[in-house]
């Protein structure tokens, strides 16, 4: 289904991402985690084609993706949706507007001019919001809205494109832990419910172990582990962060019910 | 799409859709009647003042080229004197350059003290913050021809009037773009110099200028950019420099259009090359700030 093969990119000297290799055959739910560098975030806006690759190719159902141009690239985009760590939704402009945006690939110049969107999509864009839970806010500025609010109108946003692939570029980094939850059962239950695939960048394990089928490590720009939540041992965590014996899953867990077990504890005060 | 909830909460979706329909439709209907009341008055205006004009618009349209084609034509029949004019008006020129470069340091100068005596924070007399803004709103709401004409009248022509004119203005406009600018400044080092017992002068000469420098030299290289052209225009008052030549050329019609075309050639030359300069050394100032 999707196929990256030997994808680079390359800042001037600096390699952010080196020759990734990853195959998906069937819609799932992927959790990449990597220190903050390690070439994550440029390998999903490598994947919306948000940046350019240097060298390598990007395959979605037999389509080459790295080549497409002009309007067939903003065709891709529009399939392939994009959750940022900063929602990038326009702050002021009101929520069920910042969800219509899904659609303006389709939308022409002057319809977007004058903001006539189809009766049609604005009740299905309050439909999604109400999916989410956050049909309250219909009419408020997005600005107006909590972290955790705004994250889940970008959510909306994303689902109003009706993409195959969601990518979300550290969704949760920015949240309480309490929105943070809100917000990965969302792409669960999106992934879960519609079938789409959904790849999320993750700073911390638990969540990716919690939420996600299946784990890829990056470090450096280069993949170094691939597989299974069960596959992701405490020693494989280790090389991929590069940390020492000292280092603890639960130090960097953001999830409520770690306070609960007495290992965190013993492992807070290490910290 | 709405049948599986993740909320549960899907109190009356349909009152939610109906009520931020009917907004929409609101907003489309103010939209459509504002699209409707500007087009109306553009195209009432626009009758009305071909209606007034002396002339008459559509009968003037197709001779709007006659003059430039009189000029440009006797221009290239004369064109081997070019090169001697443009040198014949090359004093002429540095005139109008000198009194744009002048009026925008003495602008410049007069604008720092316009926006620092007039942003919250940073004045010295807080109470008189409204005195100097309505100050600067008056400098720069007269335009500087109606000073000019007024200082011609009184000093006689020459440069100096000009220079003061463009100057007032100059200083008018300065003070209220520096002003925005030194809002935005971080007010932490001037608390850390006032608790030295630094003066008001030192503490904007230290704690201020640095932060705005950037900011204010890329406003004041666009002002000296627009007061180029000021300058140009105030030698047709009788100010000097390469305007007063310029008319001087034209009103003396058909004969001297190849005068009047090596002044043009000066003219655009020199605003262009100035033009260029400035905006490399605005961008390099603002893309510096931001490294």
């Amino acid at each position: 289904m999707l196929k990256i093969d030997m994808l680079t990119k390359r800042f001037g000297d600096k390699t952010a991402v080196d020759a990734a290799n990853i195959f998906v055959s069937e819609p799932t739910m992927i959790g990449i985690i990597g220190r903050s560098g390690a070439g994550k975030s440029t390998l999903l806006r490598m994947l919306n084609r948000l940046s350019d690759a240097t060298t390598g190719t990007i395959t979605f159902q037999g389509e080459s993706i790295t080549t497409l141009k002009g309007a067939a690239k903003r065709d891709w985009q529009s399939r392939c949706a994009m959750i940022f760590q900063q929602f990038n939704l326009v702050p002021r402009m009101d929520v069920v507007s910042n969800v219509l945006h899904g659609t303006l690939n389709k939308r022409s110049t002057f319809a977007t001019m004058f903001n006539l969107y189809p009766q049609a999509d604005i009740h299905k864009a309050i439909e999604i919001l109400d999916r989410l839970g956050i049909a309250e806010q219909a009419p408020k500025r997005a600005e107006a809205l909590s972290g955790g609010q705004q994250q889940r109108v970008a959510i909306a946003r994303a689902l109003m494109q009706d993409p195959k692939i969601i990518l979300a570029d550290e969704p949760i980094a920015s949240l309480d832990p309490m929105n943070a939850q809100v917000v990965m059962q969302s792409l669960r239950s999106i992934h879960e419910e519609d079938g789409r695939m959904v790849i999320a960048n993750l700073h911390t394990l638990d969540t990716a172990r919690r939420y996600c089928d299946r784990v890829i490590g990056m470090r450096d720009g280069r993949i170094v582990f691939d597989g299974t939540p069960a596959q992701l041992t405490t020693g494989v965590a280790r090389d991929i962060y590069g940390a020492g014996a000292d280092f603890s899953e639960a130090a960097t867990s953001t999830e409520i019910e770690t306070l609960d077990r007495p290992e965190v504890r013993k492992a807070e005060a290490y910290v | 799409m709405a049948d599986v909830s993740l909320s549960g909460a899907s109190l009356g979706v349909d009152s939610i859709q109906s009520s931020y329909l009917a907004q929409v439709q609101r907003r489309r209907l103010y939209g459509g009647l504002t699209l409707l009341i500007f087009i109306v008055l553009m195209v009432s205006g626009f009758t009305i003042a071909d209606d007034r004009n002396a002339g008459g618009f559509w009968n003037g349209l197709h001779q709007v080229g006659d003059y430039p084609t009189d000029v440009l034509s006797e221009a290239w029949e004369q064109r081997a004197d070019l090169p001697g004019l443009v040198v014949k008006y090359f004093p002429a020129l540095v005139e109008t350059v000198n009194i744009a470069a002048v009026s925008t340091l003495i602008g410049a100068i007069g604008g720092l003290f316009l926006s620092l005596l007039g942003t919250r924070g940073l004045a010295k007399w807080p109470r008189l913050i409204l005195l100097f803004r309505r100050l600067s709103d008056i400098m720069r709401a007269v335009p500087e021809i109606v000073v000019a004409l007024v200082l011609i009248f009184v000093l006689g022509g020459g440069p100096v009037p000009a220079m003061i004119a463009i100057a007032i203005h100059t200083a008018g406009s300065l003070g209220k773009m520096f002003s925005e600018v030194s809002e935005n400044a971080d007010l932490k080092p001037l608390e850390g110099l006032e608790s030295t017992g630094a003066t008001w002068f030192k503490r904007m000469l230290i704690g201020i200028l640095p932060q705005v420098a950037p900011n204010y030299v890329s406003y004041t290289l666009l002002r000296f950019e627009i007061n180029i052209r000021a300058s140009a225009i105030l030698g047709f008052v009788g100010a000097g420099g390469l305007g007063y030549e310029l008319r001087n050329a034209m009103a003396w019609g058909p004969g001297r259009f190849d005068e009047a075309a090596a002044i043009f050639i000066l003219l655009f030359g020199t605003i262009v090359f100035f033009d260029q300069v400035s905006s490399r050394y605005r961008n390099r100032l603002t893309e510096g700030q931001a490294q």
